[in-house]
């Protein structure tokens, strides 16, 4: 039988996912694949494109597991472009050349960024946003750069002005609409956020026609013209003025595209040409085309289902939006703008908060048409559910939007009230009868249902959403929702620690019988390890338990992705004296171990072999070094400025002071890994308001912050008590870690555990330091007990030979791991990459 | 040819931990889950990260069955016979394991 012909042009967000779709829904046999991919690379997650920016490898973004297409049998043209279709003859010539037959074709191609046409915007320093090789030299060009600008005050231009900032230079952005974001707010709305942005350092100017850039300027690189006669000096200029589909390809063979741009496509997502369909922002459906990715992948699913002669179609879309933008809140639903005649208003704002929101409602006051939320999205979903299945409004539709002091009760829409028809997950298109049935078939937990049915596996905008309909679900079955840490335990981690420590539970085993079920997972096995470890110390090294940790708390090392490990010694406070630099040079050398400064003020050294390590260690802790505990969930380090010992403004000694309390929390298991900071005047040099323990020097005394975080949500830390002598200061902490280890659930940092403390910072100020719950002095005692009990994970190790036996790789021979290879980059090493390694592990993994 | 090899004494692994043995030129995970003499072999590579961790994960039980968690990014593997709890077209060998006058054997 001859195989059907698929090809794909484009392999961006939604070329991907038909692929995906169509290789779990068809049987393959019968279809060849080939896709065109202009870019460099496979596709890759362009929605969270600003993300690159902080981890930098396109890796991480990409929407393509490892050896996907290969094993499917799909040939991705990597690079290559596709230039001309001849429908006539059913065949697509590419740039190089090739020419490649089908029987089906679906356009994939995405859209371009549109550039108004203003004079000098051919310049070198002029930019897009869309692509990975744009950031790379928005980069590039920003690091010799001062100031930055952002044409364009839409959503996407102000996510780019949220680079730029991050990218360290003074940002502008240039609206030539009276408002930002006024396609989705209304006039207010964008004031609000202006404001906001303002604050943080972002200069707005709205009402701006730009009218040419000139290539010189006194202060900067370019000189920017405005039609009212102004100007600005800036080095550089990202574009963020619209998108436009990419229908050239179309126009070429003659396909029809609407007026607005974009291939026009049917229910189906056929063009008028029925072999071929569009899908994603190059099409246009009813005059329309969406720059969103979640109508793509309806597309997408709507197509790979009508190749497989199954039905389904594409109905339109929802364009609401919620996100963050330069770390406000914002979000838009429907009718933003209030345009549909007769409709009326409820508006909340509150200048003191810096929030602003508005529903719009229809004449009788019955249904939600639209909203905009400024600086608080709490009620973005309810409310969505709102428009998208029109329920019916309560008599008083603000109560929807009003604080709850306002003492209105609550308005929330209980899930109960959406229909089961009702879209949960709209990047997956998930409804909550998909959800209910995942639940009925026993389906208990947001991790379960997430692999079942998709949801919340994209934005994850909706897990809230989905967490309330799953506990609904379950409250309708007659299952009690709690916080069970998973199946083996109906325990919260709270529950377990007081169970263990007052029934003096000392091991996993006891703790299983006497109040669990089943073997235990890689869920409860660490907790409940950590859980043992912070009560009773000696537990953390004891080799019966080795089953309970993971790797990094056997072997004492980060497990890096090749499976070596970090070895990575304790230098309180960031201090480290010469000698000890050149003990870790010279073991870092002997062991080649890739060498670089963390982000936690000390040496890491990478790629150290798992049997190397004792030895590795012997001779670091000769050297006077001690483990770091970069591997557990404990306190890491404290960050310090060097005070007023060296710094002309310092005003205590924020180094010795971030030494002494390094030393004496470090080992204590805690719920997540921990890190301090301390500065020494209020410049805040070591950010400490970014850390789960900030403390401050004022001239007399020291300001204790606590529960801020940096890492992906970056919280402000709060402000605990002022003033502080050091004594105080040392008790107040003790109380705080140990209330912390006791209280708070599984994984998570202070600062979600102080979000979910009811009461807050205020609650947490009256059991430190008023005694209200009168624990405090349980508290003291119990952290004077761990202090006294510390000792060096590492040192103990070398001294146990049954725990030494399992460093080797092979229990049964003296081998090293012959998949571990290293590539030489930068004057170091990096691990290799699959394809760089010897071809005998090709064929060995061929035969898994 | 197929054959038993014999790998390590039963005592050497742990209770509820792995261990990795070079069988034949194979790297092979064995599992000793308890304090029993069952023990599982599959291979070691992790196929996602393609990295020989898997006996340094966690062992754990789910639906009733056993598995073990990778330490790099926690995907699930059967003890029994290697099949992935979180993609199902991802698998790794499976062989067979016993436990013979306290030594742990392996068969490919
Ligand atoms: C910074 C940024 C933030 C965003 N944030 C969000 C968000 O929060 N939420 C949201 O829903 N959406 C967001 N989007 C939009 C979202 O990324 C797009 O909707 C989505 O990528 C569209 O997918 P697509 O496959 O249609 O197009 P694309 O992902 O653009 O893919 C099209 C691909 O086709 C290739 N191509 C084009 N012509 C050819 C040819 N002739 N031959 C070969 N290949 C070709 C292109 O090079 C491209 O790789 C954002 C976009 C950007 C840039
Ligand atoms: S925080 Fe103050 S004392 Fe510390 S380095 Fe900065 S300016 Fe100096
Ligand atoms: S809405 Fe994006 S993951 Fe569900």
């Amino acid at each position: 039988m001859n195989k059907q012909k698929l090809v794909i042009i484009g392999n961006g967000m939604v070329g991907h996912r038909f692929i995906e779709d169509f290789v779990d829904k068809a049987d393959l046999d019968k279809f060849e694949i080939t896709a065109f991919c202009e870019e460099p690379r496979v596709a890759y997650d362009r929605v969270h494109l600003s993300s690159y920016f902080s981890h930098h490898t396109a890796d991480e973004l990409s929407l393509v597991k490892e050896g996907f297409y290969a094993k499917h049998n799909i040939e991705v043209l990597i690079g290559e472009r596709a230039l001309t279709i001849n429908r006539h003859e059913k065949v697509i010539h590419s740039q190089t050349g090739r020419a490649v037959y089908y029987d089906k074709l679906i356009m994939a191609t995405g859209s371009y960024p549109w550039v108004p046409a203003i004079k000098g915007n051919e310049s070198k320093d002029c930019f897009v946003y869309r692509t990975i090789e744009d950031l790379n030299a928005i980069e590039a060009t920003a690091r010799r750069s001062k100031k930055g600008v952002v044409v364009g005050g839409g959503l996407l231009g102000l996510e780019a002005a949220g680079a730029l900032k991050a990218l360290g230079v003074e940002t502008h952005v240039i609206e030539f609409a009276p408002v930002l974001m006024a396609e989705q707010l209304d006039f207010q709305g964008g004031q609000m956020l202006r404001q906001k942005i303002e604050s943080i350092g972002v200069n707005v100017h709205t009402g701006k026609n730009t009218q040419e850039i000139i290539a010189s300027g006194e202060t900067a690189r370019n000189t920017m013209k405005f039609a009212d006669g102004s100007q600005l000096e800036v080095d550089f200029i990202v574009f963020s003025t619209g998108i436009r589909p990419q229908d050239k390809l179309a126009k070429q063979c003659g396909l029809a595209t609407a007026r607005r741009g974009g291939i026009t496509i049917n229910n189906q997502c056929k063009t008028s040409d029925p072999d071929v369909y569009a899908i994603g922002e190059c099409a246009s459906w009813n005059e329309k085309f969406f720059g969103l990715v979640a109508p793509g992948y309806n597309m997408a699913k709507v197509v790979a289902d009508d190749i497989l002669c199954r039905e389904n179609e594409f109905t339109g879309a929802d364009m609401s939006a919620k996100l963050k933008l330069l770390g406000v809140d914002v979000g838009s639903i429907g009718d933003a703008n209030g345009r549909t005649p007769n409709c009326k208003s409820y508006v909340y704002l509150d200048e003191n908060s810096s929030t602003y929101k508005r529903i719009i409602v229809s004449e009788d006051g019955k249904s939600l048409l639209g909203a905009v939320l400024v600086g608080d999205t709490e009620s973005y979903s309810n409310l969505l559910q709102y428009t998208l299945n029109d329920i019916e409004l309560p008599k008083h539709p603000d109560s929807l939007i009003l604080p709850e002091h306002a003492g209105c009760g609550d308005a929330g829409l209980g899930v109960d009230a959406l229909p089961d028809s009702a879209q949960v997950c709209s990047c997956f298109d998930v409804k909550k009868s998909d959800i209910a049935d995942a639940v009925s078939a026993g389906h208990s937990t947001i991790g379960a249902i997430k692999m079942e049915t998709g949801a919340g596996t994209g934005c994850g905008g909706c897990i809230p959403l989905i967490t309330q309909v799953l506990n609904a679900e379950l409250t309708k079955q007659g299952v009690e929702v709690k916080n069970h840490i998973c199946d083996h335990f109906e325990y919260s981690r709270q529950e377990l620690f007081h169970l263990i420590r007052i029934e003096g539970i000392k091991t996993f085993t006891a703790l299983l019988e006497k109040y669990g079920k089943g073997y235990g997972c890689e869920v409860c096995k660490p907790t409940v390890g950590s859980i043992l470890a912070s009560c009773w110390s000696d537990y953390v090294l004891s080799s019966d338990n080795n089953g309970l940790q993971d790797t990094n708390d056997i072997f004492l090392g980060n497990m890096q992705k090749d499976g070596t490990y970090s070895v990575i010694p304790r230098m309180a406070g960031g201090e480290v004296t010469p000698k000890g630099l050149a003990a870790v040079a010279s073991v870092a050398e002997q062991y080649e171990l890739y060498t670089k400064i963390t982000g936690a003020q000390r040496i890491g050294l990478f790629g150290a072999h798992k049997s190397d390590l004792p030895d590795i260690w012997k001779q670091l802790i000769a050297a006077g070094f001690e483990t770091g505990q970069a591997y557990a969930k404990a306190l890491r380090m404290v960050k310090t400025c060097v005070g007023s010992t060296w710094c002309r403004f310092g005003v205590q000694d924020s180094v010795g002071l971030g030494v002494e309390l390094e030393n004496r929390y470090k080992g204590l298991r805690t719920p997540h890994k921990m890190k301090f900071g301390v500065s020494g005047c209020t410049r805040e040099c070591a950010e400490a308001q970014g850390k789960d323990v900030g403390i401050i020097a004022t001239d007399s005394g020291w300001n204790l912050y606590v529960c801020g975080n940096g890492g992906m949500k970056p919280q402000h830390a709060e402000l605990l008590a002022s003033d502080l002598d050091k004594q105080t200061l040392v008790k107040y902490l003790d109380r705080f870690m140990m209330f912390y280890v006791r209280t708070a659930d599984k994984l998570t940092r202070t600062s979600v555990w102080l979000q979910n403390l009811s009461g807050g910072i205020d609650y947490l100020k009256e059991v430190i330091v008023d005694n209200k719950l009168g624990i405090n002095k349980q508290l003291e005692s119990d952290m004077a007990d761990a202090i006294a009990s510390y000792q060096c994970e590492w040192t103990a190790t070398l001294s146990d030979q049954a725990q030494l036996q399992h460093f080797t790789h092979f229990i049964n021979s003296d081998k090293q791991d012959d998949n571990v290879v290293f590539t030489p980059e930068r004057g170091q090493k990096r691990p290799a990459f699959f394809d760089e390694k010897a071809p005998v592990y090709k064929i060995e993994l061929e035969q898994v | 040819m197929s054959k038993w090899t014999q790998v390590c004494e039963l005592k050497s692994i742990f209770p509820a931990t792995g261990v990795c043995a070079l069988v034949e030129g194979k790297q092979v995970a064995v599992f000793r889950p308890s304090e029993e003499s069952q023990v599982y072999a599959i291979n070691n590579m992790d196929p996602f990260a393609r990295a020989n961790v898997l006996s340094r994960g966690l062992i754990c039980q789910h639906q009733e069955q056993l598995w073990v968690a990778s330490p790099l990014k926690k995907q699930r593997f059967n003890l029994l016979d290697g099949s992935c709890l979180e993609n199902t077209e991802v698998n790794v060998e499976a062989y067979k394991a016993r436990v013979t006058d306290g030594f742990v054997e392996v068969h490919l």
